[in-house]
C-alpha cells in the first residue's frame, strides 16, 4: 500500500515506472508465497516484465516528468471510493482464514474432485475425462474460463483500438522470401506445427493441452509462414476481416454452448443435457468450450502479430522492419 | 546384449551433454557474431541428437522411441535452418564478419 501511494504522488514518471515494477515483483513474491506458482510467474512476466517496458518506450515518446495539477479535492468519489472499499474489507472478516485445514474447499471441493468419497461421485465419474485439470476449468469451473476467454478477447480488442485505425496501407514488413532454405524447410515445419496444435487442442482430455495451449501453436504457426513468406501473402490467406471475427466468434461459441444449455432447460454452462447422457453431454460440453478458447487465442494473437508488423514507430517514419523491407526489396531486383 | 545396450546409451547421453556444455561455452566466448551462432546450431543438432539417441536405447522399441525420433528430426530439421536464418539476415544487414578486412569479403550478393 506504501508503494501505491508513493507511485500516485510521485511526479519523476520514470520512478514512477521503476516502483510499479517493483509493485509487480512484490505482488509476485506474495503469490509465490500463496502457493499459486503459476499465476506468480504470470505477474511477473506481465507486469514487472512485459508492462515495465512498454511503460519506458511510452515515457521516452512523452515527457517524463508530470505537471503539476491543483484540483480540489473530490470529495464525492472519495466517500464513493471509501464505502465500496470498506465494505469489502467487512466482507472478508467472514472467509476461512488463510490455510485453514477445515476450510470448505478442503472437505467439499477437493476431496469430489479427486478422490472416490464414499458415497460420492468423483470427477471421473460424473465427467468422464481423466485430466482433472481440465475438468475442472472447462466444466466445474467452466464460467471463470468464459471470464479468462473474455479477458483475451478484450485485450485483443483493446489493442487493436489503441493501435490500429487507418493503417491500411500494405508495407510488407520484413521477409525472408528469396532464401530458399528457409522456404523448403518452413513448407514441412508449418504444416506439422498445424497439426500438433489441432492434436495438443484434442487432447486435453487426456493429457496437458487444452484451447488456450493450442491456440498459441497455431498463431505461432501463422507467424512464421508470415516471417518468411511476407505480410501480403499471409493476409491474402488469412484475411484481416475473418482474423478480427473470429476474435469474436469464440467468445461467441463458448457463450452459445452456455445458453444452449439453458434453453435445454439447464444452468448456464452445465452440460448435463447436450448429449443423450451425462457424461456424454459433458464430453461434448468440453469440447466445444475449448475450441471456442482455441479460437479466440488464435485470432487475437494474429491479429496482434499483424497489427504490429505493419506499424510504424512515429507518425511519417517507418519502423524499422519496414525500412529494411524497402531496402531487401529495392536489392532483390537490381 | 543388455547392459551393451545400457553401456552405449550411457556413452551417447554423455556424449550429447559434452557437446552442449561446448556449445554453450562457444556461444559465451567466441569473439565474432558468426561463429557463435554457429557454436549455438550444436545443441540442436550433435547435442539433443546424441542425448534422444541414449534415450531411445533406454527405452527399447516402444512408442516413446518413436515420440523420440519424431522429436530429433523436428529439432533437426528446425535447429540448422535458424541459424542459417540468424546468420543470412545479419550478414544483409552488413554486419561484417571478423576476418573481412584480410579474406577479400567485399563483393556481397546482394
Amino acid at each position: 500500500m506504501a508503494v501505491t501511494f508513493v507511485i500516485f504522488r510521485m511526479r519523476d514518471l520514470f520512478a514512477a515506472v521503476m516502483l510499479m515494477g517493483f509493485f509487480s515483483l512484490l505482488s509476485a513474491a506474495l503469490f509465490t508465497v500463496m502457493d499459486a506458482v503459476d499465476v506468480a510467474f504470470t505477474e511477473a512476466a506481465v507486469g514487472a516484465g512485459v508492462s515495465t517496458v512498454l511503460m519506458l518506450r511510452t515515457l521516452a515518446l512523452t515527457r517524463s516528468r508530470a505537471k503539476q495539477r491543483f484540483n480540489r479535492p473530490a470529495v464525492i468519489p472519495l466517500l464513493a471510493v471509501l464505502a465500496i472499499g470498506g465494505v469489502l474489507v467487512y466482507g472478508t472478516f467472514d472467509m476461512p482464514r488463510y490455510g485453514d485445514p477445515d476450510a470448505p474447499i478442503h472437505n467439499y471441493m477437493a476431496p469430489r474432485f479427486v478422490e472416490d468419497a464414499p458415497g460420492e461421485e468423483d470427477s471421473v465419474d460424473e465427467i468422464g475425462v481423466p485430466n482433472i485439470v481440465t475438468a475442472v476449468l472447462a466444466s466445474y469451473r467452466g464460467y471463470d474460463t468464459f471470464g479468462e476467454t473474455t479477458v483475451i478477447f478484450t485485450a485483443g480488442i483493446g489493442v487493436l483500438l489503441l493501435l490500429g485505425g487507418s493503417h491500411r496501407h500494405e508495407i510488407g514488413g520484413l521477409h525472408l522470401r528469396e532464401d530458399i532454405v528457409l522456404r523448403v524447410s518452413l513448407k514441412v515445419v508449418i504444416a506439422f506445427l498445424m497439426l500438433f496444435a489441432l492434436y495438443v487442442q484434442f487432447h486435453g482430455d487426456y493429457g496437458p493441452g487444452g484451447g488456450f495451449q493450442a491456440g498459441v501453436i497455431f498463431a505461432a504457426a501463422i507467424i512464421l509462414y508470415t516471417l518468411v513468406f511476407g505480410l501480403k501473402k499471409a493476409e491474402s490467406v488469412f484475411k484481416r476481416r475473418s482474423i478480427e471475427a473470429l476474435i469474436a466468434g469464440g467468445v461467441l461459441l463458448y457463450g452459445s454452448v452456455g445458453l444452449a444449455s439453458m434453453v435445454l432447460g439447464d444452468n448456464f454452462l452445465d452440460y448435463d443435457h447436450l448429449a443423450h447422457d451425462p457424461v456424454h453431454g459433458q464430453h461434448y460440453g468440453i469440447l466445444l468450450v475449448e475450441l471456442g478458447v482455441g479460437i479466440t487465442v488464435t485470432a487475437v494473437m494474429v491479429a496482434l502479430y499483424f497489427l504490429f508488423a505493419t506499424r510504424r514507430s512515429s507518425p511519417g517514419e517507418l519502423s524499422p522492419a519496414a525500412a529494411s523491407a524497402e531496402d531487401t526489396q529495392v536489392i532483390e531486383t537490381a | 546384449m543388455a547392459t551393451a545396450v545400457d553401456w552405449l546409451s550411457w556413452a551417447c547421453l554423455l556424449g550429447g551433454s559434452f557437446f552442449i556444455l561446448v556449445s554453450s561455452l562457444a556461444v559465451l566466448r567466441l569473439p565474432d557474431y558468426f561463429s557463435r551462432i554457429h557454436g549455438a546450431g550444436i545443441t540442436d543438432t550433435l547435442g539433443a541428437g546424441l542425448m534422444l539417441l541414449g534415450l531411445a536405447l533406454q527405452a527399447g522399441f516402444s512408442l516413446i522411441t518413436v515420440k523420440l525420433f519424431l522429436t530429433l528430426l523436428f529439432m533437426m530439421l528446425t535447429g540448422p535452418v535458424t541459424v542459417h536464418a540468424l546468420a543470412k539476415t545479419a550478414y544483409r544487414l552488413g554486419l561484417e564478419t571478423m576476418l573481412a578486412e584480410e579474406v577479400d569479403d567485399h563483393h556481397r550478393p546482394d
